[in-house]
């Protein structure tokens, strides 16, 4: 029986430990970037103003169950009690406190990690415009005329302004340490502003399932000190391949496992390309088929 | 002739698909011969599948939605074990063609095919007993929705072994739904059975509200209707405005897929936003409609085995009328990521906040009901003890959800999966657990074994908790749902772990089953004379166990709240009218039977564009219900005398039976009462 008394207790720091225990793994509490930070301060913030009620009702259940058990004849009862205006006020009253200082947070912060909101509007961004595909991401550079796909470098420390679209089906674009997702949406564009606050190999991958090679559709993004970075981008400009429309229709076909792949140079103008392309009807002829990828 | 379909169509080179089939078909060939051999076929045609009386009704709901819960739980077993073993590269033992189907499959048959025909089943059985009535409204529309989503559950039954299933998921997102991308038959299955159980669950919608606003007892003031009926009214309502927009979703998609329209599709003028659009202002409601019929169930459990009235009970009604209203303004959380301005965003995320307030509000009731009370720890109220603690979290993650920055960075990861879990298993799965150990003795007369139903609650609360807390550190960890398989080693512990939980599960749900043939087999011992084994308080502990067809020979008149229980306390629980009257039932008739059968029929032949036989069915369904309509000869009478006899009989039992049998000691509690 003693161990039970204990378990209002117990169950939440045990709960937190078994949380906690991973922690070298759980990149959500490791961001590498202003964005994530803030979204993971406000994630500890709002969990804490939660526990203001969460924390009560186990100890009233274990308590309220243990105490007025039938066996325990000692306890007071109570059957026509059934009402007391002052329970009743503290029950909505401390709710609606709560959900007004979490309402506060959500308003303010909602606004600050705008996704649309550049992050340092005096700093010139990288620029980056992503196209999901068929289970590939292709990224690319329009202040630098390259392109590469399953891969995406970038400076540290340099704020990156996202462009992005999907040639498929409805994706989503994430890179966890970094911070905030996006839909990609076919014919529409949305945009991303996100930035690393150090150099480092992060994940990044498509959030929203899309058909059979969606668990392949992932990379690795790049955070590199600035002179690396232009290093790269003139390595890059040394690559194989141009991207332009007809490079890109045999990009667009189904794949899986897709290598990286880098191209020296890209028509100008390919991701207004690929948006138009998604939203308008095609002039002539049926409308493309993608050859019976399900089944 | 037959359309798409041929047998190329039957999966025979997947192993576990057809290992599976072969099992169903056993198990379906099994009970066929034990009716063949027992001669039960007349029996159950004429008692029970023609039936239109409520209880029966019910009993069949519920009977769907524990076979498909067992069908859903076995997908889930699988998704845990793939994933368990599918780690760092290795493809596991499922194809993603596959696996894909599982997910969606698991989704549609536990919140479609499980969770509604729970709660339509248990307000079938209770609803008009607790308010007094004989039947529900429309008994033959009961019938008709019944029958609908039997043949829905049916055609996902049969897309395992004809076809495949979707390969998109439950929610069937554009442009993933559609023709351009998903080919084969399993979207149209999916559609086609979610469209026809939709429509059965709308005529449901309608049958409950009319028989709550119409039928109930003299003296029944709405002030005055158990939670229950609170509970289900506003799910009806929350039905009826909900549901006709996915039926048009739905319909607009089959449009875009049989026709070739593009109301999904950009570059045509179309919006595939608009399809996640109108799926989500029918599934944010739809968590509502499942949820709050176990947040009646609960309070009537709470109250009943607290042996007290329930707390702050007008609170608790305003609490469900502000999630009722509340739950339609708050859709476009389920996709904060598209990018949406702020203004839109906080106005859906202080909306859903809101939500919480109300919610919050009904536990703290709970709790207060239990204050002071003398609680009786039987199987339901360790169910909804088990809902209390797990639901709190549940709610508190979500509520961080709702906060779109952390949107941002969780949705549609595994801890996503996780939330909605914690809030559907406690939230509505307890809930109807709760509720079929509650009123099993009234549907069937005798009480279900104390001991395995506890062995199977606590397997389900310790399963519920290693198989899902796993999934919310997983979601921190940046995993996403439905991966088939994945490269980072990192996440295998706790896949592993979450699989563990799933068998757990397993084990609460073989308990359950042992329960039930535990109970059956000792059915004499445990048979409940009295009609009322818990000291119920409301309305359907007046009538007998399992109640004669008609409920009431005399309506009850009802002076407040806790009717029965105001009546036991008066000793005028049990009076003898001075005369009984004549009663008239609703005949039984197959004309259910036979529309859901064709409705199954329509159904495959669209699936497979097979249109002779679709547009053949689909007028013998119009001629279906327009013989129904000419049938003149629909009620017949129980005359007065034969109602007296069917009494008296009770009130001999009720004298000669064992009074209270299990439950004696505790069922008066003593100590000292506080005034």
């Amino acid at each position: 029986m003693g161990s039970k008394r204990y378990l209002p207790i117990c169950l939440p720091v045990l709960t937190a430990a078994f949380f906690l225990g991973g922690c070298a793994e759980i990149v959500l509490f490791q961001p590498r970037g202003p964005v994530g930070a803030s979204e993971r301060t406000l994630i500890i913030v709002a969990l804490l103003l939660m526990a203001i009620v969460v924390i009560p009702v186990f100890i009233m259940t274990f308590r309220f169950s243990r105490k007025y058990r039938a066996s325990n004849t000692n306890a007071p009862y109570a059957p026509r009690w059934s009402y007391s205006a002052t329970i009743d006020a503290i029950v909505w009253l401390v709710p609606v406190c709560i959900i007004m200082a979490l309402g506060y947070l959500s308003w303010t912060r909602t606004h600050s990690l705008d996704p649309h909101k550049p992050i340092e509007p005096g700093v010139r961004p990288v620029i980056i415009e992503a196209v999901s595909l068929d289970w590939k991401w292709l990224f690319i550079y329009p202040q630098y005329d390259i392109a590469a796909v399953n891969r995406l470098v970038f400076p540290a420390n340099v704020p990156l302004s996202f462009r992005i679209t999907s040639d498929t089906v409805l994706t989503s674009f994430f890179i966890p340490q970094l911070g905030s997702q996006i839909y990609a949406m076919t014919g529409k564009q949305t945009l991303l502003h996100l930035m690393a606050d150090r150099p480092g190999v992060y994940d990044g991958h498509n959030q929203q399932f899309s058909g059979a090679g969606y668990p392949e559709m992932h990379f690795k993004a790049i955070a590199v000190p600035g002179q690396e970075f232009d290093a790269w981008v003139q390595k890059t400009r040394q690559a194989q391949g141009r991207l332009d429309p007809a490079r890109f229709r045999e990009l667009e076909k189904p794949t899986m496992g897709y290598p990286v792949t880098y191209f020296s140079s890209v028509e100008h103008g390919m991701f207004d390309y690929v948006l138009e392309k998604n939203s308008r009807p095609p002039a002539v002829g049926p409308d493309r088929a993608r050859t019976d990828k399900g089944s | 002739m037959f359309g798409k379909l041929s047998f190329s169509a039957i999966p025979i080179h997947n192993p576990i698909i057809m290992g599976a089939v072969v099992g169903a078909n056993l198990v379906a060939l099994l009970v066929i011969v034990l009716i063949t051999c027992y001669r039960k076929w007349g029996y159950l045609w004429k008692e029970w599948l023609t039936s239109l009386d409520h209880k029966r009704i019910g009993i069949m709901y519920v009977i769907l939605a524990l076979v498909m819960l067992l069908r859903g739980f076995s997908d889930a077993i699988m998704m845990r074990s793939q994933q368990a073993v599918a780690a760092g590269g290795s493809p596991g033992f499922l194809p993603p063609d596959h696996y894909n189907q599982i997910f969606g499959a698991h989704g549609t048959i536990m919140i479609i095919f499980m969770a509604m025909p729970f709660l339509i089943g248990l307000m079938n059985v209770v609803v008009p007993q607790q308010i007094g009535a004989r039947d529900v409204a429309f008994p033959f529309l009961n019938s008709v929705s019944l029958w609908l989503t039997v043949a829905a559950a049916w055609l996902v039954m049969v897309s395992l072994g004809v076809g495949d299933f979707s390969r998109v998921g439950w929610s069937g997102y554009a442009p993933l739904a559609e023709k351009e991308y998903s080919p084969s038959t399993g979207v149209d299955y999916w559609m086609w059975a979610f469209q026809i159980a939709g429509i059965a669950s709308l005529m449901s919608g309608i049958n409950f509200l009319t028989t709550i606003l119409r039928m109930r007892a003299p003296g029944m003031t709405l002030m005055r209707m158990p939670l229950f009926v609170w509970t289900t009214l506003f799910t009806t309502v929350l039905i009826i405005f909900a549901f006709p927009v996915l039926t048009a979703d739905l319909f607009l998609l089959a449009l875009d897929r049989y026709l070739g329209m593009r109301f999904f599709a950009d570059a045509w003028g179309g919006n595939l936003m608009m399809y996640v659009n109108l799926f989500w202002i029918w599934g944010h409601p739809e968590v509502y409609i499942v949820i709050l019929p176990a947040f009646g169930i609960y309070s009537e459990v709470v109250a009943t085995f607290s042996g007290k009235a329930l707390f702050g009970y007008r609170s608790l009604v305003w609490a469900t009328a502000a999630i009722m209203v509340l739950s339609f303004s708050v859709w476009v959380h389920h996709f904060f990521t598209m990018g949406a301005g702020p203004s839109v965003n906080i106005f859906f995320s202080i909306a859903t906040m809101m939500i919480a307030i109300p919610t919050g509000v009904k536990i703290f009731n709970w709790l207060f009901t239990m204050y002071r009370g003398r609680i009786r720890l039987s199987v339901p109220m360790y169910w909804t003890l088990g809902f209390l603690v797990n639901f709190a979290v549940g709610g508190s993650t979500g509520v961080l959800l709702s906060v779109p920055p952390a949107d941002y960075v969780l949705h549609n990861s595994l801890f996503l999966v996780a939330h909605f879990h914690n809030v559907l298993i406690p939230g509505a799965l307890f809930g109807f657990m709760a509720g079929f150990n509650y009123w099993f003795p009234k549907a069937f007369g005798f009480r279900l074994s104390e001991k395995w139903g506890r062995l199977s609650f606590w397997c389900f609360a310790v399963g519920f908790n290693v198989a899902f807390l796993p999934l919310y550190v997983l979601g921190f960890m940046g995993m996403p749902r439905r991966m088939e398989s994945y490269v980072n080693p990192a996440w295998h512990p706790y896949l592993l772990i979450a699989a563990g939980g799933a068998a757990i599960i397993l084990a609460g749900i073989i308990f359950m089953l042992i329960q039930l043939w535990v109970s059956i087999r000792e059915k004499d011992a445990r048979r409940d004379p009295t009609g009322d084994p818990w000291d119920g308080r409301t309305l359907e502990w007046a009538t007998s166990s399992p109640p004669a067809v008609y409920n009431f020979a005399r309506t009850p008149v009802v002076e407040g709240l806790d009717a029965f229980m105001s009546m036991k306390e008066k000793g005028t629980a049990h009076e003898r009218p001075d005369r009984y009257g004549d009663i008239r039932m609703p005949k039984n008739t197959a004309h259910g039977f036979v529309l859901g059968g064709l409705a199954f029929i329509f159904g495959f032949a669209l699936v497979w564009y097979i249109w002779w036989l679709a547009i053949l069915s689909g007028l013998a369904m119009l001629f279906t219900v327009i013989a129904r309509a000419c049938d003149d000869d629909t009620h017949y009478t129980i005359p007065a005398a034969e109602v007296e006899r069917i009494e008296e009989g009770r009130r001999l039992q009720m004298a000669q039976g064992p009074r209270q049998a299990e439950g004696q000691a505790i069922l008066r509690p003593g100590g000292r009462p506080v005034p």
